[in-house]
């Protein structure tokens, strides 16, 4: 019974393979190459915020101010070409700025004990805020050609996209953390039960703390390489992805009470709403509607498997009546 | 030294400091909101006497009218352990249907246009209620699923197309700037709304059955209270609320498209969480989150009167919220240790 209520990922990975082939067959130009590689670009900032996203949610907290991280990381990248430093150095310096805005959400979260959901909803209007001091209302886009070029670039010019590659292989390494080591087994324990886990030896505080940081420099690298793939620093980039990202993680199967969920499901979230969005646009279907589509799912994730669950359980107990009276 | 010194005294007095204490512990929030405003308008009209003319004062309170009137319901639903994240897209479906609905038939009344923005806004709220409570889908989730389909539906009815001044007719318009006795309507209606709920959440049964959801929905609900018919009460007048939001809206900019409202959800939270209601449930007052919108509109006021770069507005709101609540931690934690040396003494 545990096995059957667990399998909304595997639910949401069928119907996200559904939906890529009824829309490669049905959706003209769905299936071409170059599609391909303007979808994994747009699901790129997505897919890199859901995946620390994505333990933070399992641990029962959440991260709202991600996008905001995002704008600050752009803003500053900005702010700091126009100030001729080089652009080797600007990155891992943008990186790190987001890791010490993640420092900051840690620290009130398992430093203070403040809720997280309060204290991501103020960095999140302070971060943003942030970065509009920096760079107000104006843009900086001259950006040098080879480093743009490559984000938006494929592999020796063929159909997958460069951007893929740490897509990949940070997909790969979250993975193997949360499925197949002991600090992965601890976030599901922290979220089912932090106290217990507390009692258990786990370092509950230490561990979350790590994770917003974590989830600030993912955020910070998603911000250099937003500006990069627009050739465009500007405050207010990637506003409002935070709804976009939590939406697909719980699309994903992650439980937002914490303590259940898997990153197949949650990579199958994000290719799901990606992949929608992107076939209703082919069909010119307008941006915005699409939000109908996207609020529906993420309310379905949750209600289908509880009227399931209900359901299973009225027809238990009506079982168990009927055999109690025979 | 002085805790040290004191003995135990006749039991009267003694439980009446207590309860003194604590009740300026509690009241302490709208206290010291009420305190940082009068510093900030002062100071802001010392140096720069714009401040205070009438236009400007004026400007702040029908701005603050909005964001009360949301504020409300939010913490209706928040003090029940909630939270209602669609209010902007609420106001935005409203503000449409009320723009379209006056555009299309200028003859109708005003009062026309504010019970159809309340019907809307209600049905939004108590769709979230059902979602929530019977669908037993977290709020968090309910009300962020719907703020992209509400928006969604607004931006699939209205395209790209906008409702302009001219289209209008006077009378709707006029609203905004009407007043009775010198005071504006929104800013009376925002009034008798945030003194209203705050009057019911204080001294009716229906409010304290709302804290008492919120501090322990477990026990509320073995308590015997209604849990179903507050909780859907909650998110009905929280979207009702919302829809005259919507209303008054059209009617104080005239010109209204699509994104009507866009991100006041952050706004509102914001104004609830400075106003000292905690985002767990339970406590927390209605006109101290009225209060709380009164201090960001006019923090905002005052860096575009200073000259002050506007940009930094976003960044001081939320700093304020991450103050709120480190001050909120402090109280509870002062509190819980209070209580902790009373328990000792029995």
């Amino acid at each position: 019974m545990y096995k059957k209520l667990a399998s909304w990922d595997s639910i949401i990975i069928l119907l996200t393979v559904l939906v890529l082939i009824v829309a490669s067959l049905v959706v003209d130009n769905f299936g071409t190459s170059r599609n391909f590689t303007f979808m994994v670009l747009d699901l790129m900032p997505i897919i890199l915020v859901a995946l620390p996203m994505t333990f933070i949610i399992i641990t029962g907290e959440i991260d709202l101010s991600v996008a905001s991280i995002l704008g600050l990381t752009s803003s500053l990248m900005g702010w700091f070409w126009n100030h001729d430093m080089s652009i080797q150095t600007i990155i891992p310096l943008c990186v790190l700025i987001g890791a010490v805005a993640g420092v900051l959400n840690g620290f009130l979260i398992t430093g203070l004990g403040l809720p997280s959901l309060a204290v991501t909803i103020g960095t999140l209007a302070l971060y943003r805020g942030l970065a509009l001091v920096v760079l107000g209302d104006s843009a900086v886009a001259d950006f040098p050609f080879n480093f743009t070029g490559w984000v938006t670039g494929t592999l020796g010019g063929g159909s997958i996209p460069n951007v893929l590659i740490p897509i990949i292989a940070l997909a790969v390494v979250f993975g193997v953390v949360l499925h197949a080591t002991p600090v992965g087994r601890s976030l599901y324990a922290i979220g089912a039960n932090d106290q217990a886990a507390h009692f258990s030896g786990i370092r509950v505080a230490r561990t979350k703390f790590w994770l917003y940081v974590v989830s600030g420099a993912v955020s910070g690298l998603v911000g250099v390489l937003w500006t990069l793939r627009y050739s465009s620093a500007r405050a207010d980039n990637g506003a409002g992805l935070e709804l976009a990202v939590v939406a697909a993680v719980l699309l994903g199967g992650v439980s937002i009470f914490g303590g259940k969920g898997s990153l197949p499901g949650v990579l199958a979230g994000v290719v799901l709403l990606t992949a929608l969005q992107n076939a209703l646009r082919l069909e010119d279907v307008s941006g915005q509607a699409l939000n109908i589509v996207t609020g529906a799912l993420l309310v379905l994730s949750v209600l289908l498997p509880n009227i399931v669950t209900t359901v299973r359980g009225n027809w238990q107990r009506r079982r168990l009546r009927q055999s109690a009276a025979q | 030294m002085s805790v040290q010194a004191a003995p135990a005294p006749a039991q009267a007095p003694q439980s009446e400091e207590r309860r003194s204490f604590i009740d300026t512990v509690v009241r302490a929030r709208e206290v010291s909101l009420i305190g940082v405003l009068a510093v900030l308008v002062f100071a802001v009209s010392l140096a720069e006497p714009r401040f205070l003319n009438a236009q400007n004062l004026r400007d702040i309170l029908l701005n603050v009218s909005i964001v009360a009137l949301l504020a409300v319901g939010q913490t209706i639903v928040v003090v029940t352990r909630n939270i209602d994240l669609s209010v902007g897209s609420v106001l935005g479906i409203s503000a449409w249907t009320a723009a379209t609905l006056m555009s299309d038939h200028q003859g109708l009344p005003m009062i026309v246009a504010i019970l159809v923005g309340l019907a809307v806004g209600a049905v939004a709220g108590l769709l979230n209620g059902v979602l929530v409570r019977y669908g037993k889908v977290p709020a968090l989730v309910v009300t962020l699923g719907t703020l992209y389909i509400y928006r969604g539906i607004t931006y699939q009815w209205a395209g790209g197309s906008q409702v302009n001044a001219d289209k209008l007719p006077a009378h709707f318009l006029n609203f905004a700037n009407d007043n009775l006795l010198g005071i504006p309507w929104l800013v009376l209606i925002a009034l008798i709304v945030v003194g209203g709920a705050t009057l019911v959440m204080r001294n009716y049964r229906v409010g304290r059955e709302l804290y008492a959801m919120g501090s322990s929905p477990q026990a509320a609900e073995l308590a015997g209270i209604k849990v179903a018919r507050n909780l859907l009460g909650a998110f009905l007048l929280s979207g009702a609320l919302a829809g005259l939001a919507g209303v008054l809206f059209a009617a104080r900019f005239g010109t209204v498209d699509a994104s009507a409202g866009t991100g006041y959800e952050l706004n509102v939270v914001a104004a609830v969480v400075v106003g000292g209601v905690a985002v767990f449930g339970g406590s927390g007052t209605v006109w101290g989150a009225g209060l709380g919108a009164l201090l960001l509109t006019v923090i905002s006021s005052a860096l575009a009167v200073l000259d002050i770069n506007q940009f930094w507005q976003q960044a001081i709101v939320g700093a304020l919220i991450i103050l709120a609540i480190c001050a909120d931690r402090l109280v509870a934690v002062r509190i819980a240790r209070s209580l902790r040396k009373r328990d000792a003494h029995v």
